[in-house]
């Protein structure tokens, strides 16, 4: 540690680790210096003047986001120089500010509407003109106004350093600066919006929530993102039944303020218009609306028919439904059907993961380490692209802590920015690759090793036992797409693991082979679009669709049963470190049932006894039953992460990598659910042209 | 983009000055030699600045935008700044730039017809000792008089 410096700030003797920054080692003593381009994490600026406190001997008000403490150093933060001074830097800051505060997105959130409340004199000395610039659309999301920037710079720095983009810049000088796109008159970038949720005020507002409504009059539900295995934390704001923000400005959950476009914006999937909001019957070849009763009625006379008379079911089941309802679904499948016949698409191997860890603690990782870790190394994914909360921590990680990345992809990543080392290689060459990398590898003190579905079946295991030859301490990321991928294999949505990854007895049909039987009687979709991919071999087979959109399999069902959202219901989802989490109901879209509503509606037309179908209720069975899952209940009921661990001994079951692949999502698409999101769409509709006058 | 051989090899020296993870600090110079051969920052020599160094074109922009020694517009054969600032000012700063003006038939950031001359009215450029000053390209003058300004612009016309 540090030497401990000693210091006198208002009066008061403090003591912090050398380096530590005078503003920091003053918060941590609860004193308040009152900032705005100072932000921590970020490289620091000094720009906008607001921290300025007295020191004795020097001559002059210094900065405190900038200087470091020093030993018999004594501040003062409220003597009458520095309140001066601090008016002043606010009257400044006032002078070309338009203080439309009564409509301004910010208002009632605004750090500078605060910053006046609490420490400006409430008038001004300025007569002149205020300098003007018309309002500028650069993106879908992103709006900038010039007049009521500050200048902070955080956005440039977010973008630049955060997420490794460097979108924008500042041109010209003194008032006249403004915030500037790269991409002439737009921006061409991530999407992010975390810009615009760094903004101390209204300068950047978004393109979903701008002028909309008044932040109090929102209430807000965290709950967990609904696109990528990242597993994101994010606090919708909601008013009346309507979802109008996302974001995470509490810091809470494993991210941090980090969202991506898809987190922050592409909640709007869920009042798409072509979204189901009543069950759906095929009569004569013509979809008819019915109620739910007709409709569960059916689904559960003809799964009784078919049970009764031995016929064959084939169940796929979801990557983004959630736990209880995946646990729930494997359960209705093999006690209320007696059938192993269920399975998921699979993005990543992470059964043979597990089998090959052979059950050593300690080998998974969290995400906590990705940030932490002093080395990692990235095979056969573009994170920055697919997996954006990985990629931000890994950026973080190397700015904060200097951590080295290996990068060993098949094309450019954003990580060759700062990598140690990137290796290019053909797809199917990735361990040769990794293998040339040994020597430096084996000099790292501890390794992350995070790998996509490049490697697969028996290379996993070969990727251990060269983890295992470097003679250090080596830790697993088996990356998968989807915000339950990992729960869907946790809770036993494959043919021949139950919950647990605990072998079953007469192992079932995987998802292809289901789809090519040409004797299946019943294919049950709960939250999966196996079409788009398959045929469907059995043209007899009844299929029954639980889905939120007439997709490529709805449309071929016999029955459609309008599925709630992940932000419209309750349960836990696993992300791709194996992190629980809670999601909570914010939206509801009348019509819709939640899955595991679905699920025990339909056991129960038949008369079966799987246990009540409340997610609290299944939770628990899968906290008593499912090997990794007895997570501790008040981290779960109070919105963090649980870390599970399914380690337990080898998994004896034939490796099947030609059922892995992972969709290669880019930052705006999502499989099918990202097609119904207008904001994602329309940054790919308009490539590198948007909104041009 | 590619220049003169003269110039590249002035960039390659360039950019060997400044210790390892300091490319960055080459920005302004080498703007200032390219544009010295180019006319202007043109948005291609932009980007291609932005290449040799690794940055986004943007942070280029920054600069290029803030420095009023860096034109994105041709500027004459002849760039004649002439400084109003403090020191300038005391010593008739302001009637030189208007008789400038006057001499020239142009005013602010504005070029001759025939393309030989421009004039910009500068703040301090360090010469404050000898004001009024002024600059033409990279040579200074001091003390400058109208007399002289006349002396320096005719001796100008007839160089070409
Ligand atoms: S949206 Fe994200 S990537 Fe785009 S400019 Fe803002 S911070 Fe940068
Ligand atoms: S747009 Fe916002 S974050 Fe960016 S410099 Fe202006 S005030 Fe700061
Ligand atoms: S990184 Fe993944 S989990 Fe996080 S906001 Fe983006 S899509 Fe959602
Ligand atoms: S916070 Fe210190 S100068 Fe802005
Ligand atoms: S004021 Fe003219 S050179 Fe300094």
């Amino acid at each position: 540690m540090a030497d401990l410096v000693n210091l006198t700030i208002n009066g008061r003797a403090i003591q912090a680790p050398a380096g530590t920054l005078v503003i920091d080692a003053a918060k941590k003593a609860g004193i308040e210096i009152p900032a705005f381009c100072y932000y921590e994490g970020y490289s620091l600026q000094a720009a906008c003047r607001m921290c300025l406190v007295e020191v004795e001997k020097m001559p002059k008000l210094q900065a405190a986001c900038t200087l470091p403490v020093g030993e018999g150093m004594v501040v003062r933060t409220e003597s009458a120089p520095v309140v001066k001074t601090r008016k002043s830097m606010l009257e400044f800051l006032l002078a070309n500010h338009p203080l439309d505060c009564p409509v301004c997105d910010k208002g009632g959130e605004c750090e500078l509407q605060d910053m006046s409340f609490r420490y400006g004199v409430g008038e001004s000395r300025f007569t002149e003109m205020k300098h003007h610039v018309d309002e500028k659309q650069w993106s879908p999301v992103v709006f900038y106004d010039g007049p009521r920037c500050i200048l902070c710079y955080r956005c440039v720095r977010v973008c630049n350093e955060g997420m490794g983009v460097g979108a924008l810049g500042i041109i010209n000088r003194g008032e006249q600066s403004l915030i500037t796109p790269n991409a002439e008159d737009h921006l061409d970038c991530d999407e992010c919006g975390m810009c615009i949720d760094i903004c101390p005020v209204g300068a950047l507002t978004s393109g979903t929530y701008r002028y909309r409504t008044r932040p109090w009059e929102m209430k807000h539900v965290g709950s967990i993102c609904a696109f990528c295995s990242d597993g994101c934390k994010t606090t919708l704001g909601v008013r009346g039944h309507e979802i109008i923000r996302g974001n995470n400005r509490d810091r809470s959950g494993i991210n941090g303020e980090f969202l991506c476009m898809k987190g922050r914006y592409a909640f709007d999937f869920i009042e798409h218009p072509a979204r189901l909001t009543s069950p759906l019957m095929k009569v004569n070849g013509k979809f008819e609306e019915v109620s739910w009763s007709k409709a569960l009625e059916a689904a559960a006379k003809k799964f009784a028919e078919v049970k009764s008379r031995g016929g064959k079911f084939g169940i796929a089941g979801s990557t983004k439904t959630t736990n209880e309802e995946n646990f729930y679904l494997q359960k209705f499948a093999r006690e209320g059907l007696g059938t192993n016949n269920i399975d998921h698409h699979r993005s990543g191997d992470v059964v043979a993961l597990v089998d090959a860890l052979d059950g050593r603690a300690d080998a998974l990782a969290a995400m906590a380490d990705v940030y932490t870790m002093t080395a990692s190394l990235v095979i056969g994914s573009d994170l920055a692209q697919e997996h954006p909360l990985i990629a931000f921590q890994l950026r973080a990680n190397n700015r904060h802590h200097h951590g080295n990345t290996y990068a060993v992809t098949k094309g450019p990543v954003r990580e060759d920015k700062y990598a140690a080392a990137s290796v290019r290689c053909e797809e199917g060459k990735e361990l040769e690759a990794v293998e040339g990398l040994r020597e430096q590898l084996s000099k790292e003190k501890e390794l992350l090793v995070v790998f996509g579905d490049a490697i697969k079946g028996e290379a996993v295991g070969k990727l251990v036992a060269f983890g295992d030859s470097l003679g250090i301490p080596v830790k697993y990321i088996c990356l998968v797409d989807y915000s339950n991928s990992r729960g869907a294999m946790d809770m036993g949505l494959l043919p021949d693991l139950g919950p647990g990854y605990v072998p079953v007895d007469n192992p079932g049909m995987t998802l292809p082979e289901m789809m090519a039987a040409r004797d299946l009687d019943v294919l049950w979709v709960v939250g999966a679009n196996p079409l788009a991919r398959h045929e469907l071999g059995s043209s007899g087979a009844f299929v029954v669709a639980q889905e939120m959109f007439l997709t490529e399999t709805a449309k071929r069902a016999d029955i459609v049963l309008p599925a709630s959202a992940a932000y419209e219901k309750s349960g836990t989802v696993t992300n791709v470190t194996g992190e629980c989490q809670k999601l909570h109901a914010a939206g509801r879209t009348m019509g819709t049932k939640p899955d595991l509503e679905i699920l025990g509606l339909i056991a129960k037309g038949m008369g079966l006894n799987l246990g009540i179908w409340s997610s609290s209720n299944v939770f628990e069975e899968i906290r008593k039953s499912v090997r990794g899952y007895n997570i501790p209940l008040p981290i779960i009921a109070t919105g963090q992460a649980a870390q599970t661990n399914p380690l337990s001994g080898r998994v004896r079951v034939t490796p099947r990598p030609d059922l892995i692949q992972s969709a290669g999502n880019t930052l705006f698409t999502s499989g099918s659910l990202g097609r119904y999101s207008k904001k994602l769409t329309s940054v790919l509709e308009h490539p590198g042209q948007l909104y041009r006058p | 983009m590619t220049f003169s051989p003269e110039l590249e090899a002035k960039l390659e020296k360039l950019m060997n000055s400044y210790p390892p993870g300091r490319k960055k600090s080459a920005l302004i110079p080498m703007l200032m030699f390219t544009q010295d051969e180019v006319g202007s920052i043109t948005p291609e020599l932009v980007e291609e600045v932005a290449r040799r160094i690794g940055i986004p074109t943007v942070q280029v922009d920054e600069v290029v935008t803030y420095y009023s020694m860096l034109h994105r517009k041709p500027m004459g054969k002849h760039h004649v700044q002439v400084c109003t600032n403090i020191s300038c000012l005391l010593w008739d700063g302001d009637e030189l730039y208007e008789h400038a003006c006057k001499k020239l038939g142009i005013g602010h950031k504005e070029v001759t017809a025939d393309g030989e001359f421009s004039l910009e009215e500068v703040e301090c450029m360090g010469a404050c000792s000898w004001a009024p000053a002024i600059q033409v390209n990279y040579d200074f003058h001091h003390h400058v008089t109208k007399e002289k300004l006349d002396e320096i612009i005719d001796s100008l016309k007839k160089l070409r």
